[in-house]
Order: C-alpha cells, then sequence, then structure tokens
C-alpha cells in the first residue's frame, strides 16, 4: 500500500471504514442479479434450511434462498434510501434558501411550518397515509421525502443568512445578476458541502423508516423482498428459524452504520473548530 | 436549537407586564401549532382514499349503497370537509374526542386514557435510565477525548445508531426469551396474573417489561450520551472553565458542578424535542412485544381507518410532544443559573 494511503487511511479511520461500508452495500445491491445464487422468489424444497453450502445464509418458510433475497432487498432499501432523501433535500434546499434570502415574512412562515413539522409526531403520520394510500415504494419515497426536509432547510437558510452578506454576492447583485442565478451559483454552490454531509445522513435515516414501515407490514409488499419485510416473516419463525432474523437485520445495521460513519466524519472534517 | 427558549425567553428580564406579554405571545404560539397540526392531519387523513365504512360495506356483500350513506350520514362523513373539520374543531376543544368508528365505539378518549399509562410509564423510565447511563458517559468521554474509553463509546455509539430497534428486540428476544429462557417473550401479564399476590403481580410486570424497556434504553442511549458529549466538549472550551480551573479548584469541582451545569441545558432542550420520536418508536415495540399501548391503539385504528381514533391519537401525540417542549424549557430556566439569578433579582 503505499505510504500516503496509508497515512490516509489511519488518520481517517472511520471515513474509510464508513466509504467501505457504502460502497460494499451499493455495489452489492447493483450487482444483485450478478451474485445472487438463486432466483429471489424461488422456492426450493429446503424449507427453514439452516445456513449451509448450498444455501449460504438459510432459507425461509417458503425455501426461499436468503442470500439472494438480501441482496434483492438492499436494491430497494438504498433506493428508497436515495430518492426519499432526494426529495427531502430539494424540498429543503430550495425553502431554506428562499427563507434565507428574502427574509420578511417568507421567512417567518417558512420557519414557522418547520417548527409545526418538528412538533409533529411524524411517524404517526407516515403511518396513517401509508396505510391509506397503496402501500407502493412510490408512495414510501414520497411520504418519507414529504415529512423529513426540515432539518436541511434550516441548514440552508443559515448558511443562506451569512452568505447573502458576503461581498461577492454584492458584487454580482451590482453586476446585474438575476437573483435565481445568485441564488444557484453563489448562495447555493457555497453552501453544498453541509447539504450533501446532511444527504448522506438522511440516507441513513431513510434507509431505517423504511424498514421500520415494511415491519410493520406497510412497507415493501410480499413477495418482494426487503429488509423490514424479511425481518417480519422471521418474527413469526423465530423460534424454529432465528437465523431469518438475524442476517436481515445485520443488513441494515452496516448499510445506516457506513452512511453514519462517512457523514458524521466528513462533518467533522468541515468543521474547523474539531480541525487540529 | 432555535426552540431552546420557546418560553425561556418571555420569563426573562423586562417589567412584568412585557413579560407577561411575551407569556401570552408563546401561548398562543403553542396554541397555533397545535391548530397546524390538527388541520394538516385533518385534511391528510380525510383527503385519502378509503373511509371508515369500508368496512361495513364495500367489503360486505349484503350491504348496499343505501347502507353506505346512511352510515356516512352518522358519522358526519357526507358533508363538506371544512364543514366536518369545523365541527370536529368545535367539539374538540370541549374535549370531546367523539367515539370510535370501529365495532365497539367507545369514546376515544377512554380508549387512549387507559393506555397512555404504559405507554408514557415505559417512557418515563427509560428516559431515566437512559439519562443515568449516558450523562456519566458523555462527561466522561468528552473529559477524556481520543482515550480507549472515548474510543470504545463511539463505537458502541454508532452501533446503537444504526441498529433498528425492532431487530434489537428480536435479537433479545431470541437471547433471553428462547435460548435462555428467563424472560416472557411478549404481552404485559402471565395467564395467571389475577391469581398472584402483589408482589408476585409486581415482578411478572417487570419481568414482561424489561425487554422492552431495555430496547427503548438502548434505543436512546446513543444520541444521548453522544449529545453529551459534544455539549461537554464546547463548554470545556469556554473561558469560563479556564477560569475555574486557573482559581486552583480541583479537576472535579470544574467538571462536575461549572462544567457539567452548563453542558446540561441543550440536553434538556434535546430531551423536549425527542418527544415525537419516542411515540412513534412506540407503535414498533408495542407491536413486536404484544403491549396493549397508545402505539398499539393507533397501529389497530390506521389500519381500520378509525378517524375520530387517529385524530385523537394524532391530537394526544401532539399535546405530549407540545407539553414535552414546554416541560424542558421550564427545566432549563430551573438549570440555568444566569435565569435564576435574573429571578431573583427581583
Amino acid at each position: 500500500m503505499p505510504r500516503c494511503l496509508r497515512r490516509f487511511l489511519g488518520r481517517h479511520s472511520m471515513l474509510a471504514l464508513g466509504l467501505g461500508l457504502v460502497l460494499l452495500m451499493s455495489l452489492a445491491a447493483m450487482a444483485a442479479p450478478l451474485l445472487a445464487p438463486y432466483d429471489p422468489n424461488m422456492p426450493h424444497d429446503a424449507v427453514f434450511a439452516p445456513p449451509s453450502s448450498e444455501f449460504w445464509l438459510g432459507t425461509d418458510r417458503l425455501g426461499r434462498d436468503i442470500f439472494s433475497r438480501l441482496l434483492y432487498g438492499g436494491r430497494v432499501s438504498l433506493w428508497v434510501g436515495f430518492v426519499a432523501v432526494g426529495i427531502s433535500t430539494l424540498i429543503g434546499v430550495v425553502l431554506g434558501l428562499v427563507s434565507g434570502y428574502f427574509r420578511g415574512w417568507v421567512d417567518e412562515l417558512i420557519m414557522r411550518v418547520v417548527d409545526v413539522m418538528l412538533c409533529f409526531p411524524s411517524f404517526f403520520l407516515i403511518l396513517s397515509v401509508i396505510a391509506f394510500l397503496e402501500p407502493s415504494l412510490t408512495n414510501i419515497m414520497i411520504v418519507i421525502g414529504l415529512t423529513s426536509w426540515m432539518g436541511v432547510a434550516r441548514l440552508v437558510r443559515a448558511e443562506t443568512l451569512s452568505l447573502r452578506e458576503r461581498e461577492f454576492v454584492d458584487a454580482a447583485r451590482l453586476a446585474g445578476c438575476s437573483t435565481s442565478y445568485i441564488l444557484w451559483r453563489h448562495i447555493l454552490s457555497n453552501a453544498l458541502a453541509p447539504v450533501l454531509i446532511s444527504a448522506t445522513l438522511g440516507v441513513a435515516g431513510a434507509i431505517l423508516v423504511e424498514s421500520s414501515l415494511s415491519f410493520l407490514g406497510l412497507g415493501v409488499q410480499p413477495p418482494d423482498a426487503s429488509w423490514g419485510n424479511m425481518l417480519l416473516e422471521g418474527k413469526s419463525a423465530l423460534e424454529i428459524a432465528p437465523w431469518l432474523s438475524v442476517y436481515p437485520g445485520m443488513a441494515i445495521l452496516l448499510t445506516v452504520l457506513g452512511y453514519n460513519l462517512l457523514g458524521e466524519s466528513l462533518r467533522d472534517m468541515a468543521d474547523p473548530r474539531l480541525r487540529r | 436549537m432555535s426552540r431552546a427558549s420557546l418560553f425561556l425567553s418571555a420569563v426573562r428580564g423586562g417589567s412584568w407586564e412585557a413579560r407577561l406579554r411575551r407569556i401570552g405571545r408563546k401561548v398562543l404560539w403553542t396554541a397555533l401549532v397545535l391548530l397546524g397540526i390538527t388541520v394538516i392531519s385533518f385534511g391528510v387523513i380525510h383527503l385519502a382514499p378509503g373511509s371508515p365504512t369500508d368496512m361495513e360495506t364495500t367489503l360486505n356483500p349484503l350491504a348496499g349503497e343505501a347502507a353506505r350513506r346512511q352510515l356516512e350520514s352518522l358519522y358526519g362523513l357526507d358533508k363538506p370537509l371544512y364543514v366536518q373539520y369545523w365541527d370536529w374543531l368545535t367539539r374538540i376543544v370541549q374535549l370531546d374526542f367523539g367515539r370510535s368508528m370501529s365495532a365497539d365505539s367507545r369514546p376515544v378518549l377512554d380508549k387512549i386514557l387507559e393506555r397512555l399509562p404504559l405507554t408514557v410509564g415505559m417512557n418515563l423510565v427509560s428516559l431515566m435510565l437512559t439519562l443515568l447511563i449516558a450523562i456519566p458517559i458523555g462527561v466522561l468521554s468528552a473529559c477524556r477525548r481520543n482515550s480507549l474509553l472515548d474510543k470504545t463509546v463511539t463505537i458502541l455509539v454508532f452501533l446503537g445508531f444504526a441498529m433498528p430497534s425492532f431487530w434489537l428486540a428480536l435479537l433479545l428476544m431470541l437471547f433471553f426469551g428462547i435460548e435462555l429462557q428467563w424472560l416472557p417473550l411478549s404481552g404485559l401479564t402471565s395467564l395467571d396474573f389475577a391469581q398472584r399476590d402483589f408482589w408476585g403481580k409486581a415482578a411478572d410486570l417487570a419481568s414482561h417489561l424489561a425487554l422492552p424497556i431495555l430496547v427503548y434504553t438502548v434505543g436512546s442511549l446513543a444520541g444521548m450520551s453522544r449529545y453529551m458529549r459534544a455539549c461537554m466538549l464546547e463548554v470545556l472550551r469556554q473561558d469560563y472553565i479556564l477560569t475555574a480551573r486557573a482559581k486552583g479548584l480541583s479537576s472535579a469541582v470544574v467538571i462536575w458542578r461549572h462544567a457539567l451545569r452548563n453542558a446540561l441545558l441543550p440536553v434538556i432542550t434535546l430531551l423536549g424535542l425527542s418527544v415525537p420520536g419516542l411515540i412513534g418508536g412506540s407503535v414498533i415495540l408495542e407491536s413486536i412485544f404484544a403491549l396493549p399501548g397508545l402505539g398499539q391503539l393507533f397501529y389497530a385504528a390506521v389500519m381500520a381507518r378509525d378517524y375520530t381514533m387517529i385524530m385523537g391519537n394524532l391530537v394526544i401525540g401532539a399535546v405530549l410532544t407540545l407539553a414535552g417542549n414546554i416541560l424542558a424549557d421550564v427545566c432549563y430556566g430551573l438549570a440555568d443559573p444566569r435565569i435564576r439569578a435574573a429571578g431573583e433579582e427581583r
């Protein structure tokens, strides 16, 4: 290993571990059709088979291969995480920019809405909406996105408030740039780092919410695999086939851990007060 | 933490008249937040497809269109949405939550109140445990930054953050319930509960609640100790800590008296803000452990599209959240020596 790489890994072990986990999980999900030994929905004769050389992580009550289902379930979890965070980041960035740049009553209104949304037992709301609509992937992503934009909005607003007073923004205004150009080119591009960090942490949160919903039976519907609904099936066979409950949870743990480590270590690197 | 001083700033400083006006404004604001929550919830729930009458009509081949209309007018569902909301609101301000739209049609408030003690009680116990464990851990790892202890705690905290609570619950059930057979898997009481004496009943309840409370505690422990550590690091960087050390105070006094008291302030705010998460978490944990609490009630209501029940639960959830915020503000005032001093001057 080259010396500079070794030094980087030594100094940023958290970042490296996080990045490694994220890459590993993403690659495994993307390459699921290549890596999976069996069709994830194909039943085999061996029902509730314990982990063996034939079925690496065992089989479930229909004789489906757990390892293959884990790989395909990962695609669902990561996809939900990315799209939900995309939605919440988009809403948060737009509202935060508008709020911080124009200030006045618009700012007041948006921030009060943020306050109200933060007081919401949001999981209650998510549950009701998902149960009322069809529990489909699209609905889950939209609902998670619509209930988790408040942090980003506050973050972007705070950045915008300080950036709009800077000389280069004045200069751009004097040069006759349009407001949308200033917001996009000068303010957002300078506030991008914290937004990306919070989005990284947001993916972890969204994956946890999706798996909770699926665990309650309101998320991804069978026969499609998701880590949450695999755990739901595992729960009913806890005494006879404990391996059903162990591996999907481990997959959630490692993925969420990866995104959290990545986000937190990036945040530490971006915070000048913590730099030594 | 811009909400940190919702009520605190209202009480601090100025003439009595000005203070009263500010407190009045905060109370008004709290009421407005509550109103906003009910408007959003009502809209979302009633605009979504499906209706509480589905169970008895559309899904029942014997019931016709007339029966459905009759049922809808019984519940007032045939009126325009704003009329329905206004009716609901005028009843709710008189603390009339209406009757459940499920088969038993009992008053919503009764059903909620009989479930509330279990959920709130479990959360309070685990909150106490969390604080008892998280504060010393946070302080120690902040004071011995980058030590072995700090690094171990950091690793555990990251694992705790990433651990889905329902998975932890399953693993604990597997280990303590099935492997060791020490604790019952689910439910609140054993079958012979009624025949036991007082201590037998207490022991039975405790053994049923041990795992849920453990899961609740582990769930909030990670966040709380991490936050405590961050606050403590921030405070230890302040000049008054340097002053205290320069005066020759022992480091125990500096840390546990001067620093901790200041570092606890943001933690109090976090407690107030964590209420919605706790309420949401109870839905999952109560369904795993089959505990008859608020979360399970809400889940059943959502599945049956029991509008009055869902709205009742959301209102109670919002009230608990706001109560948590207000309580946090009051505690904040009690804990902050600067605010106390401002009060004693008068």
